[in-house]
């Protein structure tokens, strides 16, 4: 890791006013992914500012069917809240499944979604469930806020402050995780829910995309059918645009996303 | 004895230690004044190295020097050696190529290193390490042993012409082709093994000192051999004369082979001690352990066995070419050859083999031995072929391998081995019976229901241990005796303690060790200690590896412990004024038989110091040494079976049950042995599905650099493990004890492809059998 | 350069640190608490765990400064003296170790499990829940029947005491 200076927020204006004082300042969250980058030096920032220990990024709040979850939730928080897991449990489900348990101790649902990896989990979560992200500055729709690889739509100096969605009828997550690191090499997020009065059913996936998390029209299709694991069976998703590795080629990954989908939709109907 | 003595599940004196975090390692070590060093390597896979400049790098902060291998070789410390004289059909020696500690001219491995700075901090040495600039003219690379030996490839050393280390043969080759010429049926296979990191979790780590005020050296490092060390870093590197260097390796994190080589960054950091007037400590991160540890296995192998109409096998042929790596490691050269080839006939009467090495350079980390060196890759050529020779025969696998068994002992090989003793029915009975091998057929039929593929595969290894004796591995090239040595102490006070030359790095010596004195003295295991892994405390040693351990170092402990026991019961005899013949050891006592004349051990060895009253003529003291040569190998063997459930949906393959039935002759310790037997099969199973060491083949990249490619088996990708023994006494050690640290490895890998492509009807899967290879093999099957 | 100050298996620390300095080599070096171990740069190996907080996590992916404030259990702080915990115990009485490198991380994670499971434990949960550590030793069955053994005598003991208690 490269020499750095490091500053602890007391509040997000406090956090704000901090960043502008580095010339490439990041913010910290749980660490998870940020720190293992600056360990193997692939990321240098000169100021780290430390989101952990603001208390009003914390906490789950839901009211009836909607959600809000602060940005500076744990994992491990998302994973055990018995109110949501009452409303959505394929989210709590999905939170009890990243990482390992000492990831889902400090890791944070903002920091995972703000750092964008293509292989997180809740960016999947959060595209199908059409859900908004919260900053300090605006609402960014789900949809428009993952615009490609560890890319997102906040602007510098910008906090991610909660996650906001209404829990759908339906939903259930599954992932096939890479052999090695255990990240999602194909992870499908599916949600029936309700748009402008009519069932809005929504199919995310993560891990497999070159430009990161991305809805299956096909998919999509198929389950707006019948919302049915059987649906799911036999349908072509096509394997461009996906990535490729030692690990999975695209072919693989296309075929890993319907097989995921058919698991998932088995779960959200269980 | 019952409780503690050989046989008891005695519970590990070495754990508290361990449990509460008191666990001594190298890199836990603090020196007054020590620093820190951090190695410049390599970015690329085969270049020139036309340019070091260390001015920016000197300026950083903290930074107390920047050296570079000029100023090493003008300090003229030598290059390193590989130990084993292999010669080539021709007679000519093996080519080995110079491999300086610190790169010169040339760098031919990404991770090579060129420098080394050390500094006040780690962070310092690692940043003035960036600011050294190197410049280099990149060469093309070759990652493929094939293509290293093809026309026109980039060529690694000027020693050796078109990258061939040497041409190696073994067996009777006209006898060969006679039998597969006139045989009924020949099964042929093309077989890659993997090539594997050992990946012990403590990474390698070296702590150089130099004392000027007494011109001598000490080196801490994770060690499996500390002797050995010492040996080579003096008589070929010229570190230090062997009176004036130590070398400790104190608790050490696991080996599997990967720590017994000498490797460049001990030599450095003690050179650097001695310029630098520092002590220097170096820990490697573990993508320095991935690029520069010895990786293991990486052959490549024609096959043939042939069969008469009564399925007997009439011959065996097997080509191999062996991936080296950029440099020849310290044994490198005897893995493929006489820790591989003469394991070739396998449990099986084979009249003739024949087996053709070639051995060569490519510009990829150095190969040397893991965790069953050349016999996991014999076992797999053998145990493949075997299954598939079964499938094409149309005959069970089981009794193809029956009636080719080796029953009469002892039992001459073509290649060099005598097998003293086994029953190698006995396991394979033993593992189909705790398999429910008969009932697979039905689980099969419940698995499709639930649209899983269900596989069964077996593999009945034999492997050799307690490499010896050593006039016979001095004739074929060994450039070490494989002896080992004890001393054992009777204090005065009637403690004890035993000096190995064995090294413990997880397999529990300071327990066992202690149950065979505890047994043999008649003493509570608390009063025995077991020293290690200091050259200035034990005697020369030879270390441990090749399972060798309990055959060789226990066997010494042994003899030494039959010299201890006669001196101590002339004494008691004295004292007693009784017949020598008389007096027998109970219950920590020496007593005359039939009478109830007795002395307690502190008395005999009291009197043995006191000197007092001894026997006329005899030394006082109570501490023998002995030097054990082994009179042959040992020869563990077994059955392995194991069962799979596919997912043909994903391609994951789950291991529903592994059974294994080994014979290691007499055991200590059957917790520890059990313990053994678990962790080589979760590295064979790692093999078999999951671990790959990948390079780039167009750049020399190595692609799996970190846990984030490189997959090591965790706890979900495992099941529990059924294992039993039977024990036939090996008859070539005195305690009749084979070794069994390195069967699981050995045995499982076959076992696991077999039962693959079982399941998936697919013969031509290659380890580590994915779930990408998996899904890839099912979907191109039923294209068909 | 900053402040960080802690308390460490009960003890108030403080030390003056780089910033960019892991709370695993602030307890390695500044501590000399070397029991917490590293064994690999990308958070996996899980050698490194520690409880922050009374939660289990990697000491290796938290820069010390981060942690001030925090209250810190380790290896060396889980024995009542003399006495081994119980998961301790368990790992020497079922072979659950042998290089002993990785056990630290392995012990403090199963610590951690068993507390999160006061409902027991079975084996397909066990393997799960140990995701986060890698053994080279072992092949993981010892381990696994060591947290087993460990979840049951403690769920016998905190039975025992609310008994005691009531």
């Amino acid at each position: 890791m490269y020499s750095l200076n490091y500053h602890r927020a007391s509040s997000v204006a406090d956090a704000v006013k901090l960043a502008k004082k580095g010339d490439d300042v990041k913010y910290l969250a749980g660490g998870m992914t940020l720190i293992p980058a600056m360990k193997t030096r692939l990321s240098a920032p000169s100021d780290l500012i430390d989101l952990g220990h603001i208390g009003e990024l914390k906490g789950i709040k839901v009211s009836g069917k909607n959600v809000t979850i602060g940005a500076g939730t744990t994992h491990a928080e998302v994973a055990a809240n018995e109110k949501l897991k009452a409303v959505c449990p394929a989210v709590s489900d999905l939170a009890a499944h990243i990482g390992d348990p000492a990831v889902r101790h400090k890791g944070t649902i903002g920091g995972s979604i703000a750092n964008n990896d293509p292989a997180a989990d809740y960016p999947a979560a959060l595209l199908a469930l059409d859900a908004t992200v919260v900053t300090n500055k605006r609402e960014i729709a789900a949809a428009k806020f993952f615009t490609g690889l560890f890319e997102t739509a906040l602007k510098d100096g910008e906090i991610v402050t909660a996650v906001r969605f209404t829990a759908p009828a339906k939903a259930g997550y599954e992932k096939f995780r890479n052999p090695a690191s255990r990240y999602a090499m194909t992870g499908v997020f599916v949600a029936k829910g309700k748009a402008n009065g009519k069932d809005d059913v929504r199919v995310a996936v993560t891990g497999a995309g070159e430009n990161g998390v991305f809805r299956s029209k096909e998919i999509e299709a198929a389950l707006s059918k019948k919302f049915d694991a059987a649906a799911v069976e036999g349908v072509k998703v096509p394997s461009k645009n996906l990535m490729s590795d030692i690990h999975a080629s695209a072919d693989y990954r296309a075929a890993l996303v319907v097989v995921m989908a058919k698991r998932a939709t088995a779960k959200a109907n269980s | 004895m019952g409780v503690e003595g050989i046989g008891a599940r005695v519970a590990r004196k070495e754990d508290r230690r361990f449990v509460t975090g008191a666990g001594r390692y190298v890199d836990d070590m603090v020196v007054p004044g020590m620093k820190h060093a951090a190695f410049v390597r390599s970015p690329y896979a085969h270049a020139d190295v036309k340019k070091i400049d260390v001015k920016a790098a000197e300026a950083m902060p903290g930074v107390i020097a920047v050296l570079t291998g000029k100023q090493l070789k003008g300090d003229g410390i030598g290059n390193l050696i590989c130990g084993w004289m292999i010669h080539s059909k021709d007679g000519t020696p093996m080519k080995m190529g110079a491999w300086s500690p610190l790169a010169v001219d040339r760098v031919r491995y990404v991770g090579d290193a060129v420098a080394i700075v050390v500094a006040e901090t780690k962070g310092q040495a690692r940043d003035a390490a960036e600011a050294v600039e190197v410049t280099y003219r990149e060469k093309k690379a070759v990652v493929d042993p094939a293509r290293a030996l093809a026309k026109g490839a980039p060529q690694l050393h000027p020693e050796a012409e078109g990258n061939l280390i040497y041409d190696w043969e073994i067996g009777d080759g006209k006898a060969v082709d006679a039998a597969i010429a006139s045989a009924a049926h020949v099964t042929r296979l093309h077989i890659v093994n993997n090539r594997l990191v050992p990946n012990a979790i403590e990474p390698r780590a070296a702590l150089g000192h130099y004392d000027k005020a007494e011109d001598h050296f000490t080196c801490w490092t994770t060690s499996q051999n500390p002797h050995v060390a010492r040996l080579v870093m003096s008589a070929f590197y010229n570190v230090a004369p062997e009176n004036k260097l130590r070398v400790i390796a104190p608790d050490v994190g696991g080996g599997f082979g990967s720590k017994i080589f000498i490797y460049p960054e001990e030599i450095v950091c003690l050179w650097a001690s001695k310029r630098t007037g520092v002590p220097v400590k170096w820990v490697a991160d573990r993508t320095e352990s991935f690029m520069t540890d010895a990786h293991g296995r990486d052959h490549v192998t024609e096959v043939e066995m042939a069969f008469d109409k009564d399925n007997r096998i009439t011959a065996l042929k097997v080509d191999t070419i062996a991936n080296f790596g950029a440099y020849m490691s310290l044994f490198s050269s005897s893995v493929p050859t006489y820790l591989y080839a003469t394991l070739l006939s396998g449990q099986y009467n084979i009249p003739a083999i024949h087996a053709n090495v070639r051995a060569v350079y490519t510009n990829t980390s150095p190969v040397d031995a893991y965790r069953g060196a050349g016999r996991p890759e014999a076992t797999y050529v053998l145990e493949r072929t075997m299954e598939t020779a079964a499938r094409e025969l149309g005959v069970s696998p089981a009794e193809l391998r029956r009636k080719n068994f080796v029953t009469q002992f002892p039992h001459q090989t073509p290649v060099i081995m005598a097998y003293d003793a086994g029953d190698y029915a006995a396991s394979l009975d033993a593992a189909m019976k705790a398999a429910d091998y008969a009932g697979f057929s039905e689980r099969k039929k419940a698995a499709a229901k639930k649209g899983k593929l269900r596989g069964i595969g077996m593999s009945c290894y034999i492997e050799a241990c307690g490499i010896a004796p050593s006039a016979a591995v001095g004739s074929l090239g060994a450039g070490v005796g494989l002896w080992e040595s004890a001393e054992v102490r009777v204090n005065a006070v009637g403690t004890i303690e035993v000096l190995t030359g064995s090294h413990s790095h997880g397999q529990g010596h300071e327990t066992t060790f202690a149950q065979l004195v505890a047994q043999r003295l008649s003493v509570p295991l608390d009063t025995v200690s077991i020293v290690h892994g200091d050259t200035d405390k034990v005697q020369m040693g030879m270390g441990t590896y090749g399972s060798r351990s309990g055959a060789v170092g226990m066997s010494a402990v042994f003899k030494a412990l039959d010299k201890v026991e006669a001196k101590a019961k002339k004494i008691a005899a004295h004292l007693m004024e009784a017949d020598e013949a008389d007096i027998v050891i109970e219950n920590g006592e020496l007593k005359v038989a039939g009478t109830d004349k007795k002395l307690p051990w502190f008395q005999v060895a009291l009197a043995s110091y006191t000197a007092h009253n001894l026997p006329a003529g005899m030394e006082p003291g109570l501490k023998e040494t002995a030097f054990y040569d082994p009179s042959n190998f040992t020869f563990p063997a077994g059955c392995y079976i194991c069962e799979v459930e596919i997912d043909p949906d994903t391609g994951v393959t789950e291991i529903v049950q592994f059974v294994a039935a080994d014979d290691f002759g007499n055991i200590i310790n059957p917790m520890i042995v059990e313990g053994q037997v678990h962790g080589g099969i979760a590295q064979g199973i790692g093999q078999a599905l999951l671990e790959g060491c990948r390079y780039d083949p167009a750049s020399g990249q190595l692609v799996t650099a970190s846990y984030m490619d490189y997959t090591m088996p965790r706890a979900d990708d495992l099941p529990s493990f059924k294992v039993s023994t039977s024990n036939t006494p090996c008859p070539s050690n005195p305690l009749g004890i084979k070794g069994c640290g390195e069967a699981g490895a050995i045995g499982s890998p076959p076992a696991v492809i077999n039962a693959v492509t079982d399941a998936i009807g697919d013969n031509d899967l290659t380890m580590p059998a994915t779930p990408l290879k998996v899904w890839t093999a099912l979907k191109a099957a039923t294209r068909h | 350069m900053s402040d960080v100050s802690l308390v460490v298996n009960g003890r108030k620390v403080s030390g003056t640190v780089e910033d960019r300095t892991l709370l695993v080599h602030f307890l390695r070096e500044n501590l000399g608490l070397t029991g917490t171990h590293v064994g690999c740069d990308t958070s996996q190996c899980g050698a490194c765990v520690v409880h922050v907080d009374g939660k289990a996590v990697k000491s290796c992916t938290m820069l010390a400064v981060q942690a001030s404030g925090s209250t810190v259990t380790t290896i060396e702080g889980l024995a009542n003296g003399t006495d081994l915990h119980p998961v301790q115990a368990a790992f020497k009485e079922n072979h659950g170790l042998q290089c002993g490198f990785c056990t630290p991380g392995m012990i403090m994670t199963s610590v951690d499990m068993i507390a999160r499971h006061p409902e027991g434990l079975d084996e397909a949960t066990v393997r799960h829940e140990l995701e986060g550590n890698i053994c080279r030793c072992t092949g993981y069955h010892n381990i696994v029947k060591a947290v087993l053994a460990a979840s049951k005598t403690m769920a016998k003991g905190s039975k025992g005491r609310a008994k005691a208690a009531a």
